[in-house]
């Protein structure tokens, strides 16, 4: 019996990809730690990077925007594109990929500045100091900061609590108009409600920017992503050193629902090991 | 039917906790002891190391106050038998000197510590540049006075910039070290979040490092100051010997407090005691009001002064 036609579900269509690498190798030394990641991390979406402590998640994270260069003995093999644009080419300078390319760390790393001359720091780096008052006002609403801070823009961020911290750091970070956002753990450091409130924040800077968060928490990436990669660690067939390697990178439900490798299903079930 | 009032069970006797062994004066009789000697031991030596600045500023204060006045500070350095009190020129001598020596030795000594600390790192240069610092703070005072004497002195003569020469090679090492370790306390977390956000490593440097170790570069400053500013030995030979005010900074013999102290120390007359203790209190105060002023100044740059 043959399937009309029109009951077949047209093929949809992948989104545009924002970041993607090719056969990505992470050289810490002599030891790779991370090997052969190949993936395609679609616009406008929340990409989720999960997997054991130890896997590389941070490491490829720090790929993106070129993080690694700052760490003495990291090197990067393979290709990582942005676009079209080859991001370790010789002719790229980190520097404008890090503007592009935001990144929210792990622990909530405010300078010790106030709250205001955080979120225009950026801003004044990058020479966008017309309107200054209204950027940072605008980055500070979009962060789901601003009616916590509004009387206190002159207060130093250290006496923020940590959520509030962190979020001073996203703002920070989307001030500058990035095009994709690098999160590091971010809710690693807070507790249940302020993870709560960086996650609603999360969804509502899809719409703009493309997320890309490492967690190890699987509800999180659960909860909060439309794809994950799950990565895991592997062991050298020469040493007791480990490597992180790409197990599985689908749509976040499908990864969760159906995983085709058993590695994922072990992990996602709690029956890792 | 009438609901049923949910009836307390019967209070159960409280617990009688023995709290015997949380009361301090409970503990053994040997640790009572050793309790009492060790803080017996710490408030002496908390007295005894405080008791020699106490006498110091005390005797100076009392001694020192004598010879102050008007002439103290107008006034010429008179002749040792002299019961006159003028201190004048060395009090110009020491600001001209020590500032000198400050502005050569404190942006350099700070450039170096952030070059150590945020570009050389663990290379060959760095430590090389570390290992020459460390036997820098190693070299006696009077060396310092000697190297400068046989390069500048020789050829150009003793001047207020002869003594500061000297002071500067003094200080140049202190700053640097204590800089490097106030530049490395910063978190690189900080680092990393500004260079997050595309920020050029010099500039990084320049709004995020230097700012939030700048009480601790002043501190480290401060101190070599300090030390400079009480130094006799280097600018015995460099800056020569005046008793009129001499307020160009490069030509012509100088002097300061610490060298009359010591001429006045040594003089059997009361009238240079008296000259002399004047010229202590007077060298004290201007290192209080350095170290006053750049905290203020400090304070007032800090980063964070909003917390």
């Amino acid at each position: 019996m043959t399937v009309p036609a029109a009951l077949h579900v047209p093929p949809t269509e992948a989104p545009p990809t924002a970041l993607a690498t090719e056969g990505l190798g992470v050289y810490y030394g002599d030891w790779l730690a991370v090997d052969d990641i190949t993936l395609q991390v679609p616009r406008h979406h929340i990409t989720a990077f999960i997997g054991p402590s130890g896997c590389g998640k941070s490491t490829l994270l720090r790929c993106f925007n070129r993080m690694n260069d700052l760490i003495a003995g990291a090197r990067v093999v393979g290709r990582v594109t942005y676009g079209d644009v080859d991001l370790y080419d010789d002719r790229i300078d980190p520097v404008q990929v890090r503007r592009r390319i935001g990144m929210v760390f792990q622990r909530p790393n405010p300078f010790p500045k106030s709250v205001y001359d955080n979120v225009a720091y950026g801003l004044r780096v990058h020479a966008m100091t017309e309107d200054l008052d209204d950027r940072v006002e605008d980055a500070l609403r979009r962060a789901a900061l601003w009616d916590d801070v509004k009387g206190a823009l002159k207060k130093s961020a250290l006496a923020l609590s940590g959520g509030q911290q962190q979020r001073l750091c996203i703002a920070r970070t989307i001030a500058v108009e990035p095009d994709i956002v690098l999160m590091d753990e971010p809710c690693s450091a807070l507790d249940p409600i302020a993870t709560g409130r960086i996650e609603d924040l999360m969804q509502e800077l899809r719409r703009d920017y493309t997320i890309l968060i490492v967690t190890h928490n699987m509800q999180q990436a659960a909860r909060a992503s439309d794809y994950a990669a799950f990565l895991t660690t592997e062991v050298d067939g020469d040493g007791d050193r480990r490597r992180g390697k790409l197990v599985e990178f689908a749509a976040t439900n499908e990864l969760f629902t159906h995983p085709q490798d058993p590695r994922t299903e072990n992990y996602i079930t709690g029956r890792f090991g | 039917m009438s609901v049923e009032t949910p009836t307390r069970p019967a209070a159960a006797p409280l617990p009688t906790y023995d709290a015997t062994d949380l009361v301090g004066a409970r503990l053994s009789a040997p640790r009572r002891y050793k309790n009492r000697v060790a803080t017996a031991c710490v408030w002496a030596s908390v007295i005894l190391a405080l008791a020699p600045l106490a006498l110091v500023i005390v005797l100076v204060v009392k001694n020192g106050l004598d010879a102050m006045g008007v002439e103290f500070f107008t006034g010429n350095i008179p002749s040792t038998r002299s019961a006159a009190t003028g201190m004048g020129p060395a009090i110009v001598g020491t600001l001209i000197v020590t500032a000198a020596a400050t502005v050569m030795a404190v942006p350099l000594g700070v450039l170096a510590a952030i070059y150590l600390s945020e570009y050389g790192r663990d290379g060959k240069v760095a430590a090389t540049v570390r290992f020459l610092a460390g036997v820098m703070t190693g070299v006696p005072s009077i060396v310092m006075g000697l190297f400068v004497y046989t390069i500048w002195v020789l050829n150009f003569g003793q001047s207020a910039f002869a003594g500061a020469l000297a002071l500067a090679c003094l200080m140049l090492p202190v700053v640097i070290r204590s800089g490097e370790e106030m530049l490395r306390l910063v978190p690189d977390d900080l680092r990393n979040a500004s260079l997050a956000l595309g920020t050029r490593k010099s500039r990084m440097i320049r709004t995020v490092v230097v700012p939030s170790a700048l009480p601790g570069l002043t501190s480290g400053s401060l101190l070599a100051v300090a030390r400079a500013a009480g130094e006799t030995a280097p600018l015995l030979f460099t800056i020569g010997a005046i008793q009129t005010f001499n307020p160009n900074l490069f030509a012509g013999t100088n002097t300061v407090l610490p060298i009359q102290i010591y001429n006045g120390a040594l003089s059997p007359f009361e009238g240079a005691h008296t000259r002399a203790w004047g010229a202590a209190l007077a060298l004290i105060a201007i290192v209080l009001v350095f170290t006053f002023a750049a905290r203020l100044v400090t304070a007032r740059l800090s980063t964070d002064r909003h917390r």
